[in-house]
């Protein structure tokens, strides 16, 4: 499957990207034209403990959005153990605004196979599992097509090049449940049961899939493996800050005119980003906010954005999360109610319904801040949406419930002026024709 | 489960407390009497943490944690009542309000209901939710259970009890977020045991019991500890009665040895007490039809006739009850051979108890009988026969708890292959019949065919997510069934009438040669059929399985009932019947029972013989009988009953229904007209009297009367006792049958009705 390949932009570093400009490097040949499974050999010469520190050494933070150190996640994973270990690819990329694994699995899937092979290599593991995004349809044909080359080539299954390393690796697909990207949902749904979270402890690397110990890692750290294994952990550290090492992809979106998938130094400036590579905002207007990790991180204002560097501490200190790379860059004209409605709007239906206050609050706060939007709202109503919101922040079974409520606290916060501008019947400033209405009839009218 | 050995300290509201490792802190705390509010936790099910009512504040972690899922550690600092806390509540239940209707007025639950309680005591008074709620049209999913979806609350208790609980996983979560509903296993409708487990769980009114529904609220109803007056496992049911009526059938406080649990029958059962066929009224049969007539010409025509048959010196037969009260057997046997002299009585057997305790005699002291709770926590289980998921629904839940929470290794030996077998750790199918063979080999006799199955036992992780292990079935003779089970220890052996007399003695050989103590446990149907066979309602057995033959046994009766009684053992059942059938029966005495349902005797030959039937319904039985004396059910009197296990336990009665008596008041009536001075029927002091005179039931007056169970240890001797074993006539009950009784309940047939017409689609 060929695609149109993907030019670098000049302030770019590819690393995990770097195969993204070559033709047809989605197929065996060309991947081992470039580097492929050269670092799976060298990880073969390896003591799996090796792997492990060099890892570390790299300093590479999960890329799926919680930036927990790769290295220590590994080295969880007990040496001995009755049931089969297994490693997980994370590849159900569902929060809005994120949009790189995809890139990784379209261009380079070998990288992301190599990567759990060297995974398992590490914790003696020999099974490994995909686990696609329902609507990645496509992508799902790439993998599998990886996925059986990789065989034929005798770089899956049994003495992988005459290692003795034995490992069996397929694909499974998603049903559409943004909550199957929580690892132990995930592996609920592997399992072939209902997408719920599960509790912890145990965690995955004692207690995860089957019961068997589990590393799970997003398709973006598992491809960056291979390389950090044939560079050297300090040679990736180098590329970006101490404690945040390497290189990250950024999916920068929104109102830009050069919206697009960077791989970016970790520590890069937000401002630059926008205003170089993303070719400033839309229409020469005026930036309002910027998301800076997908949809669930706390929303920047545009005086913040203005000294923001992209770094998992940089970003954490400035009151928000690097989360997954996905910047959304919002301009002075949008309506900040009818954003965080929209952003409601997901979370309400991604909401599996397992716990009370994710189930009912993301509800709640979609239905309040729909009608706050359309002019419905009460002065009142505003510390209504932030104290149901911070009702549901740290309460919830998973990471969902705050995922919804961070924005939504944040947006509240920065911005309650728009809000105040729509209340009493008033109008949308930004959609003056959006006239108010009542809400459709239902059998419980109490407003 | 706790490690009992190990106590670890913590503090609770700057309270020192101590629990032992490995205990949840909502189970300490509850220990402790703290509460920590909660609705999807519930002890023994998987944990859920979903309705975070329990959250607390726990030192050294960032956010509020769950008491359902954190195990305390030593020097753990909690606080319950912490503002963070009370606020979390508060938001918690303000969150399940959103959309839960607030149709309390009309809600069955209310009164009873925990978000109720608990929004009173934890929650705000004002809802700040002010958009449209959701809802959800009911629905009913079988004829004894309807969902009100819009009140359920989501707490998955349901859906665990039925998965992990019954081992019937009709219930599941559908959709997601706030459109997540419990559905039935059959989209629109429940196939399940319709024990009602989920409606009685249910902390809200969104299961609700289609007996029950909008009949009355909790408060208008008194509540009155019974035993299920169904099959032998005598599982507690508190009868909610309103206007001496019971409108419904619960297991309202959890307190009796039925825990949790309670099935069909105990829940819906009842209404037979108000089926329209219940005899209000003494019917005589003047001209060839039964006439309704007064009590008192009804007690002296049965007078009359029997003394005219004693006067004739022809033989009067008594066949007793297995429903009945322990009270009622005691003075009916009293009353056959003190009062009519004759010991041609008996009882419809359903186990073979005399050969058990014979089998068992100077073996053991004292005799090693199981309680029905010792199985939840037996460390191995054999059971031979029977299928106790539909006919000891109990003593299933208890198997399949010891297997889930206990790791109970259960061995099963059957001539089918019944729903158990999903928790057997070994399970062996043979040919019907050939169970008492199969003993013998286990004694180390000759080889039987068999076919075996096992499961990983219960060290499987996977239960419950894998409701059904299906194992592979192999054809082999049960040389590694026998190995395994001589290496357990302290076995509880549990037997149906499959096996009988001698077979009885094989077994106990067999029990007797495993390490540590055996127990045991034979399986009888009917509510009281332990207890009948205890107080004597045998034709060669007096109370306590003492010989009639005996001459100082029958001597202390004679000296306690003032007075000679023959010595000689009488008819069996299968005789008394035989004579009634050869035209040579003077009188015929049936109490409780319906013999002519299975052993129909011709109504000529019975021409000669006065039939006198003592019952709730016009039986077939009754149909032919010269007298029909309305008794009072189960439901209706005092007493004790002895459940299959040997549990004594108390009957409270409460409801009342006019024109019929008590068996007790009949037959107290009826000696005083037949010249005996007995005292005034009072239950009570008969059972001190059964106490001071029954081997085995000189139990706690203490604890029967606080409404739990004592165990009745029975005899401790040799039974010298002679019957055809044929006289063993198991019922073969489903859930939904019950003997000659559960025809007239409503609930049960409707739902064999619904069965009948969904297996005609």
């Amino acid at each position: 499957m060929s695609f149109p390949v993907a030019k670098a932009h000049p302030l770019e570093v590819r690393v995990v990207s770097k195969r993204f400009d070559i033709p047809d490097a989605n197929t065996l040949p060309v991947y081992l034209a470039h580097d492929g499974f050269k670092a799976l050999e060298k990880a073969f010469r390896l003591a799996p403990e090796a792997i492990i520190e060099e890892v570390k050494v790299s300093s590479l933070r999960g890329r799926g959005g919680a930036g927990f150190p790769t290295g220590m996640k590994w080295s969880f994973v007990p040496k001995q153990s009755a049931k089969p270990k297994y490693v997980l690819c994370n590849a159900d990329e569902s929060e809005p605004g994120t949009c790189k694994d995809r890139l990784i699995m379209q261009y380079d899937p070998f990288a992301m196979i190599e990567g759990m092979l060297i995974a398992g290599r590490a914790i003696d593991a020999h099974q490994g599992y995909i686990f696609i995004r329902g609507e990645y349809r496509y992508l799902v044909d790439v993998v599998e097509r990886a996925i059986a080359e990789a065989y034929a080539a005798g770089y899956l299954g049994k003495n992988i090049r005459g290692s003795g390393f034995d490992f069996e690796l397929s694909a499974h697909t998603g049903a559409g449940a943004y909550e199957c990207g929580e690892e132990s949902a995930l592996m609920e749904s592997l399992e072939g049961k209902r997408g719920i979270p599960r509790l912890k402890p145990p965690f995955p690397a004692t207690s995860g899939l089957y019961g068997g110990p589990t590393v799970i890692n997003n398709v973006e750290t598992l491809a960056t493996i291979p390389h950090i294994i044939l560079g050297g952990g300090a040679w990736f550290l180098g590329l970006g800050l101490p404690k945040n090492g390497g290189t990250k992809l950024t999916c920068l979106s929104g109102h830009v005119n050069n919206p697009g998938v960077y791989e970016l130094p970790l520590g890069f400036p937000l401002k630059r980003l926008i205003e170089e590579i993303g070719g400033g905002i839309l229409g020469g207007k005026k930036l309002k906010a910027v998301v800076p990790g997908g949809s669930s991180t706390p929303i920047f204002n545009a005086a913040e954005a203005e000294t923001l560097t992209l770094d998992f501490d940089a970003v954490a200190k400035a009151g928000s999360f690097l989360g997954s790379g996905g910047v959304v860059v919002l301009h002075e004209e949008t309506c900040m109610v009818k954003f965080a409605t929209r952003i409601m709007q997901f979370y309400k239906h991604e909401s599996c319904g397992w716990c009370v206050p994710c189930r009912e609050g993301t509800n709640w706060l979609l239905l309040t801040l729909g009608r706050v939007h359309r002019g419905g709202g009460r002065a009142k109503d505003i510390d209504l949406i932030r104290e149901v919101s911070e009702n549901i922040l740290g309460r919830t079974f998973c990471a969902l419930g705050d995922a919804a409520a961070m924005p939504t606290l944040s947006i509240i916060k920065k911005f309650r002026e728009e809000f105040e501008a729509h209340l009493d019947g008033r109008p949308c400033p930004y959609a003056p024709t959006l006239v108010p209405r009542a809400p459709a009839a239902g059998p419980f009218v109490t407003v | 489960m706790a490690d009992t050995e190990k106590l670890v300290t913590f503090t609770v509201n700057d309270r020192k407390l101590a629990a032992p490792a490995g205990t949840l802190l909502i189970e300490a705390c509850k220990t402790a009497n703290v509460e920590v509010p909660s609705f999807c936790y519930y002890p023994n099910l998987s944990l859920q943490a979903a309705c975070r009512m329990c959250l607390v504040e726990i030192e050294k972690m960032p956010k509020l944690q769950t008491a359902c899922t954190v195990l305390v550690a030593e020097g753990m600092v909690v606080q319950t009542e912490s503002e963070p806390v009370r606020k979390a509540r508060k938001s918690a239940l303000e969150f399940i309000l959103t959309n839960h209707p607030l149709d309390c007025p009309v809600c069955d639950a209310g009164g009873e209901c925990e978000l109720q309680d608990m929004t009173f005591r934890y929650g705000a008074a004002e809802s700040r939710f002010v958009e449209i709620k959701q809802h959800r049209d009911e629905q009913q999913w079988s004829p004894v259970v309807y969902f009100d979806r819009p009140r359920c609350i989501l707490c998955y208790r349901c859906v665990r009890v039925c998965g992990e609980g019954m081992d019937v996983w009709a219930l599941g979560v559908g959709n997601r977020g706030v459109s997540s509903v419990i559905i039935p296993n059959k989209q629109d409708h429940l196939e399940c045991e319709e024990c009602g487990m989920c409606i009685d769980i249910c902390p809200v009114g969104a299961l609700t019991s289609g007996a029950y529904r909008y009949k009355t609220r909790p408060w208008e109803m008194k509540h009155v500890a019974n035993v299920c007056t169904f099959c032998g496992d005598g599982c507690k049911t508190t009868l909610g009665i309103r206007n001496d009526e019971i409108v419904r059938g619960d297991n309202r406080d959890k307190s009796g040895i039925n825990g949790d649990f309670l099935c069909i029958k105990g829940r819906y059962g009842f209404d037979f007490t108000q089926h329209k066929d219940r005899l209000r009224q003494p019917l005589v049969r003047v001209d060839g039809v039964l006439k309704p007539v007064s009590w008192a010409f009804a007690l002296q025509t049965v007078a009359r006739r029997f003394q005219e048959t004693q006067a004739a010196g022809r033989p009067i037969g008594v066949l007793g009850s297995t429903r009945t009260v322990n009270e009622e057997n005691y003075q009916l046997q009293k009353f056959a051979r003190r009062v009519l002299q004759t010991n041609h009585i008996d009882h419809h057997r359903t186990a073979d108890f005399p050969a058990l305790y014979d089998a068992l005699a100077g073996k053991h002291s004292p005799v090693p009988l199981a309680a029905s709770e010792d199985l939840k926590t037996a460390k191995a289980v054999f059971l031979i026969g029977s299928d106790p998921t539909n006919e000891h629904p109990l003593l299933a839940w208890n198997l399949r708890w010891g297997y889930r929470l206990n790791k109970t290794r259960l061995y099963l030996l059957n001539s089918q292959p019944i729903k158990l077998r999903r928790q057997a750790f070994r399970a062996a199918i043979v040919p019907a019949g050939s169970e008492g063979q199969a003993i013998r080999f286990l004694n180390g006799g000759g080889a039987v065919k068999a076919t075996l199955s096992q499961t990983a036992g219960p060290d499987d992780k996977r239960w419950p997510q894998t409701p059904a292990s299906r194992p592979e079935a192999t054809q082999e003779t049960l040389g590694d069934f026998r190995e395994r089970l001589q290496k357990e220890s302290d076995v509880i052996i549990v037997f149906g009438a499959e096996l009988r007399g001698d077979d009885i003695h094989e077994l106990v050989k067999f029990g007797s040669s495993l390490p540590g103590t055996t127990r045991y446990i034979a399986l009888a149907d009917n509510a009281n059929s332990h207890g009948a066979a205890d107080m004597g309602l045998y034709p060669d057995l007096l109370p306590g399985y003492t010989p009639v033959a005996d001459v100082a046994a029958r001597q202390r009766f004679e000296s306690l009932w003032g007075g000679a009684i023959p010595s000689a053992p009488g008819m069996d059942a299968g005789d008394i019947l035989g004579t009634a059938g050869k035209g040579e029966l003077g009188a015929l005495y049936v109490v409780g029972s319906n013999p002519f349902r299975h052993h129909p005797v011709d109504p000529a030959a019975l021409r000669t013989t006065f039939v006198v039937v003592q019952d709730l319904f016009l039986t077939e039985t009754a149909k032919q009988a010269d007298v029909v004396l309305p008794a009072l059910s189960a439901y209706e009197k005092q007493g004790t009953l002895t459940n299959t296990c040997g549990e004594v336990q108390l009957q409270k009665g409460g409801a009342l229904f006019e024109g019929a008596k008590t068996d007790l008041e009949i037959l107290h009536t009826l000696a005083g007209l037949l010249g005996h001075k007995w005292a005034a029927p009072d239950a009570d002091e008969i059972f001190t009297e059964i106490r001071g005179n029954v081997k085995g039931y000189n139990v706690s007056l203490v604890q029967v009367l606080a409404g739990s169970s004592a165990l009745s240890m029975s005899v401790n001797g040799p039974v010298p006792h002679q019957h055809a074993l044929t006289q063993i006539q198991p019922n073969r009950d489903s859930l939904f049958t019950a003997g000659s009784l559960g025809r007239y309940s409503t609930a049960l047939n409707a739902i064999l009705e619904k069965r009948l017409r969904a297996e005609k689609v």
